[in-house]
């Protein structure tokens, strides 16, 4: 084909991003900017206790006070009470008096003001009288007191097998903040016509739109959702925030209202990742075969259901690892307790089981005196097999290829700087005191919704003269672009299926047919899948309009077959052509009684090698580096790809070494970034990333997705690196500065038999 | 709220004789940090920032250290080893651009990353008032308590001052992050061979900054037998007495940043390595 009539810029090539520039010199406008004339300020009045009666709310006096122009409480809701993600909804859009608040931050009365400082005064002049009631804080409590969001049994092969060598071992996880920089934010604004705008920071709009409609009672179309510039997301924003609260306040004050959280309260104001206590028994033959996994995962949904059941699920189906497992039992379930609710973050229950049977594998290769990669290399996947819930691997499966490149890494020079030694700038490490130690860890996870889900997304793509005359490509979807980068995806999409350059994405809204969440690392297949489609309809209306001998669009031409321009295409756009597409997914089923189906419909894998020093004298670490092998299907765009492993492995390194949200009583104690600590750049190690492309064959381009996987097994690499350097067991993130340095150990409060129900649970005898 | 930004010290210390309630703003990385999480609703707030009088650093045998310097200043301009090595572990290079040594002090946290030196190094605190004019505080006498400091109503911090005090320094900071952490625990030591004087003391150790006199007094011997122009060569035993006295002085609680048994294992961790540190630059 002659070099001007390639398409630039389309699937496959490292292009920067649209978005990069506004956002990298401070010009992007993200959802805490939005504003509009004439708009009031709406605050939130949460509870203080995890656990209370609400015997009476008293509004009269904060709706006197000077500036304000609405206070809402669960009396004044006009449409249904109740939201979730879950079916049917569990939470409620406000407490009311009578019932119950179930835990601490949950949203109790809202109020609107012409002045920030003014809806906080009237917050402190609402009166609420509250009867304490104990929280149910302890989930293996709560799950022998029936007090289950979900739980699940995947049994597979002999349960009774035997095998020369077993390993036990029990496992924590923290509870993980997303800590996107951008708070919850947005803006609703009356229409004329009774209805609604809003604009919100979302990772899904239509699902938005459903339970916003439903808790407003109003009619299909009234209510219309933009896309506000989304400072990440995480899963963080897949469950409602401001979005009913905003639209209550605007509809009462018939006046634009601006909602979005400060830090302290985004902590209670979103959903967080499980914490998660598993107990595990692995067994294995002599030569390292694996023979059989049993677990029990136990995760702690909080006080409502939000996706608390598809994370119950993942845990368990990835709970024997990316391994030939003959034989399974695994019990996966999440307690309700009195803590905020828990529900979607990127890894989404992969990552807490993967901590777990990583660990089991080391303890393995230990006890058989094998060389970890090896004992992994022996056991990995490979296509054609069954996972434990009996599904086969039917797509690109490269695990083993993974751990082989993985290893083969260069691996880091040992630092050069102080201030790359553990502990950084405070000074407490000189090299002499550093050990390093190296980790390996491999990990898996399922692409998209699953257990029979109907998975779609849409697009319309428009293709027209623009100003010039010349062709240009107009991409419509709902899809949130939260960071990740959809909105470069979809213009390389565009730009290959109709050979024009210039393609313009448009402004998410729900005025065009549902895209689904931006999670589950689903939308390059899914939006992605729904450009391509309609784009194709649209090449193929040019085509027609074209005629023989028209074969293709490319570098802003029609060709013959044998690549030889026609015509421009705007020559065949006397009318603008335009098409709409909904990408399905495969069907896939749901689990029966035993864990048994086809429950997703494709998956990605992961090998991470962490190399981190270690002082472990003072208990503190510095990881040098991340070595990470991904199977991709195919890279749409290298360079973003690259973007995607890093800032997951940045989230990886906070999960190992520092992040935790800590609770007490119930009431979250370091809420805020000077006590939620997350990686600086000193902490953020060297990446050396290799993609592995092996098309998977029902994606789009064969692309999976790549969101997830650097957060699945990053963790349990640099927690095995820092067990080898120290000789300690570490069995919990993050890993605390005193386990590191030997002073503590993490132990269980309870004795679970592995692969049974905590609600057997026993207290362990005290110590003698 | 009422907001006043005086043009010189003079008007600056009129407004606080005036009103002894109005809270001083200098770098504000406390101070916003109360009013942004609700903690702190000051009705008058006289901004300091721009009074270029605070800002002044003399630095010598005798160093004269402004209330308005900042840590990026500190970081560019001592020459004491332990105080760089305290302001470069304070926030970020933004932080370390605004926040202000008399910030430090008037805040009084015990986490606070330059007091511990200025304790090491015996500062004095130079405080001021319309009423009563200049006075002088040794720094053991300027934290009360956790965030109270010895400053009567009415008064600013003006400056602090100390004696330059060698190379023989050592400043080590422990927190759950390589920068921009608050300290779970910090120790400064400074081995002034001039004035033949160890001082050790200890940050986020307890209520205030705590001095481990019994370990000074050790250590001070231990450079005496050897001669205090001299390097110091340790021995194991050494190296542990000093850590277990220096420990041993620590108060440390249990909080979210950490846990007292933690803070009390890596004191003497710390210790142990700043005696070496300081021990070996002669």
């Amino acid at each position: 084909m002659p070099e001007g009539l390639r398409t630039r810029g389309g699937v496959g090539e490292s292009i920067p991003r649209p978005d990069g520039p506004d956002k990298v010199s401070g010009r992007f406008s993200f959802g805490s900017d939005l504003t509009a004339p004439g708009m009031l300020f709406g605050k939130t009045l949460r509870s203080p206790h995890p656990h209370a009666l609400i015997r009476s709310i008293d509004v009269e006096k904060a709706t006197g006070m000077p500036g304000v122009k609405a206070v809402l409480t669960a009396a004044d809701l006009p449409g249904e009470r109740l939201y979730s993600l879950h079916k049917p909804p569990d939470q409620p859009v406000l407490a009311a008096a009578g019932d119950e608040v179930r835990y601490a931050g949950e949203p109790v009365a809202i109020v609107a003001a012409e002045h920030p400082e003014q809806a906080r005064a009237a917050l402190e002049a609402i009166a609420v009288e509250y009867e304490v009631l104990a929280p149910l804080l302890d989930p293996v409590d709560a799950i022998q007191r029936g007090s289950v969001l979900r739980e699940l049994t995947i049994r597979s092969g002999d349960p009774d097998a035997v095998a020369d060598v077993v390993v036990d071992g029990y496992y924590e996880v923290g509870q993980q903040d997303q800590a996107p920089l951008g708070p919850e934010a947005g803006l609703a604004i009356p229409t004329p016509h009774g209805g609604i705008d809003l604009w919100v920071a979302t990772q899904a709009l239509h699902v938005d739109l459903e339970q916003v409609e439903a808790c407003l009672g109003m009619r299909p179309g009234a209510v219309r959702l933009h896309l506000g510039g989304v400072g990440g997301a995480f899963g963080a924003r897949e469950d409602l925030s401001i979005q009913v609260h905003a639209c209550l306040l605007a509809l009462k004050a018939r006046r634009p209202v601006k909602m979005w959280y400060g830090r302290e309260e985004s902590f209670t104001g979103h959903v967080h990742r499980h914490p998660a206590w598993m107990w595990y028994s692995t067994g294995a033959d002599r030569d390292g075969r694996l023979v059989f996994v049993k677990a029990t995962i136990l995760l702690d949904g909080g006080a409502y259901a939000s996706s608390s059941g598809a994370v119950v699920a993942n845990a368990a189906c990835f709970g024997a690892g990316p391994y030939r497992v003959p034989n399974a039992h695994v019990w996966s379930g999440a307690a309700r307790t009195n803590t905020v609710p828990n529900g979607a973050m990127r890894g989404f229950g992969a990552v807490q089981s993967c901590f777990a049977y990583e660990g089991q594998m080391d303890l393995l290769a230990a006890r058989l005196g094998l060389d970890p990669i090896e004992l992994r290399l022996k056991n990995a996947i490979r296509p054609g097999d069954r996972l434990i819930t009996g599904q086969a691997l039917t797509g690109a499966a490269p695990m083993a290829k993974l751990i082989d490149l993985c290893q083969g890494l260069p691996e880091p020079p040992a630092p050069s700087d102080s201030l790359a030694l553990p502990g950084g700038a405070g000074n407490v490490a000189s090299a002499a005191e550093v050990v390093r130690g190296t980790g390996f860890a491999v990990g898996f996870k399922n692409i998209a919704y699953s257990e029979g889900s109907d998975d779609y997304a849409t697009a319309r793509v428009r293709l027209q003269r623009g100003p010039d005359g010349a062709a240009v490509v107009q991409v419509k979807t709902a899809a949130s672009e939260v960071g990740q980068g959809l909105v470069t995806v979809c213009l390389q999409v565009a730009r290959t299926e109709l050979g024009v350059e210039a393609v313009e994405i448009e402004r998410a809204d729900t005025t065009v047919g549902d895209a689904g969440s931006s999670s589950a690392s689903r939308q390059t297949w899914m939006t992605g899948g729904a450009v391509r489609d309609a784009a194709r309809l649209v090449a193929a209306e040019v085509l027609k309009r074209a005629g023989p001998p028209a074969q293709a669009l490319a570098g802003g031409h029609v060709l013959d077959e044998e690549g030889a321009a026609l015509a421009p295409i705007e020559l065949f756009l006397d009318e603008p052509i335009e098409r709409e597409f909904e990408h399905h997914h495969r069907p896939t089923s749901g689990l029966d009684p035993a864990g048994q189906g086809d429950a997703h419909v494709s998956f990605m894998f992961v090998a991470h090698r962490a190399t981190v020093d270690v002082d472990a004298e003072a208990g503190l670490a510095r990881v040098a580096q991340v070595a990470t092998a991904q199977d991709v299907g195919r890279a749409i765009n290298p360079l973003q790809v690259h973007g995607q492993i890093e800032g997951g492995i940045a989230q990886g390194v906070g999960l190992a070494t520092m992040e935790e949200i800590k609770l007490k009583d119930g009431l979250i104690r370091n809420a805020s970034f000077t006590d939620y600590i997350i990686p600086t750049s000193l902490d953020m190690p060297e990446v050396a990333a290799v993609l592995v492309e092996e098309p998977e064959p029902e994606a789009p381009y064969g692309a999976k997705g790549v969101g997830e996987p650097p957060l699945i097994s990053s963790p349990a690499a640099i927690v095995a690196a820092m067990r080898a350097a120290t000789g300690r067991r570490l069995n919990r993130v993050p890993v605390s500065p005193e386990e590191l340095a030997g002073l503590s150990e993490c132990r269980p409060g309870w004795l679970v038999r592995p692969g049974q129900s905590p609600a057997e649970a026993v207290r362990p005898a005290p110590p003698l | 709220m009422r907001v006043s930004v005086p043009k010189s010290l003079d008007a600056a210390l009129g407004l606080l004789a005036e009103d002894p309630q109005a809270v001083v703003l200098a770098g504000g990385t406390d101070l916003m940090v109360a009013i942004n999480f609700g903690r702190a609703r000051p009705e008058h707030i006289v901004s300091i920032a721009r009074l270029a009088e605070l800002k002044e650093l003399v630095a010598g045998e005798q160093v004269l250290c402004g209330a308005g310097v900042t840590y990026t200043h500190l970081l560019q301009r001592v020459r004491d080893r332990a105080l760089v090595d305290a302001a470069r572990t304070v926030g970020s290079p933004q932080i370390r651009n605004a926040g202000t040594i008399g910030g430090n002090l008037g805040t009084c946290s015990p986490a606070g990353d330059t007091l511990p030196i200025l304790a090491a190094l015996d500062a004095t605190i130079v405080v001021v008032s319309r009423r009563s004019g200049e006075r002088r505080v040794p720094f053991s006498d300027w934290m009360r308590g956790p965030k109270q400091p010895a400053l009567e109503p009415g008064e600013l911090v003006l400056r602090a001052e100390w004696e330059e005090a060698g190379p023989a320094q050592a400043f080590l900071k422990a927190g759950t992050r390589n920068a921009m952490v608050i300290a779970v625990a910090s120790l400064a030591m400074v081995v002034d061979r001039a004035r033949r004087r160890v001082r050790v003391a200890l940050g986020s150790a307890g209520p205030t900054i705590i001095r481990a006199t019994a370990a000074e007094e050790m250590a001070s011997g231990l450079i005496e037998e050897v001669g205090w122009e001299r390097p110091l060569t340790l021995t194991e035993a050494a190296r542990a007495r000093f850590a277990d006295l220096v420990a041993a002085a620590a108060r440390p609680i249990d909080d979210q940043r950490g846990t007292g048994a933690y803070r009390r294992h890596v004191i003497g961790v710390m210790a142990s390595r700043a005696l070496q540190r300081t021990g070996a630059a002669a």
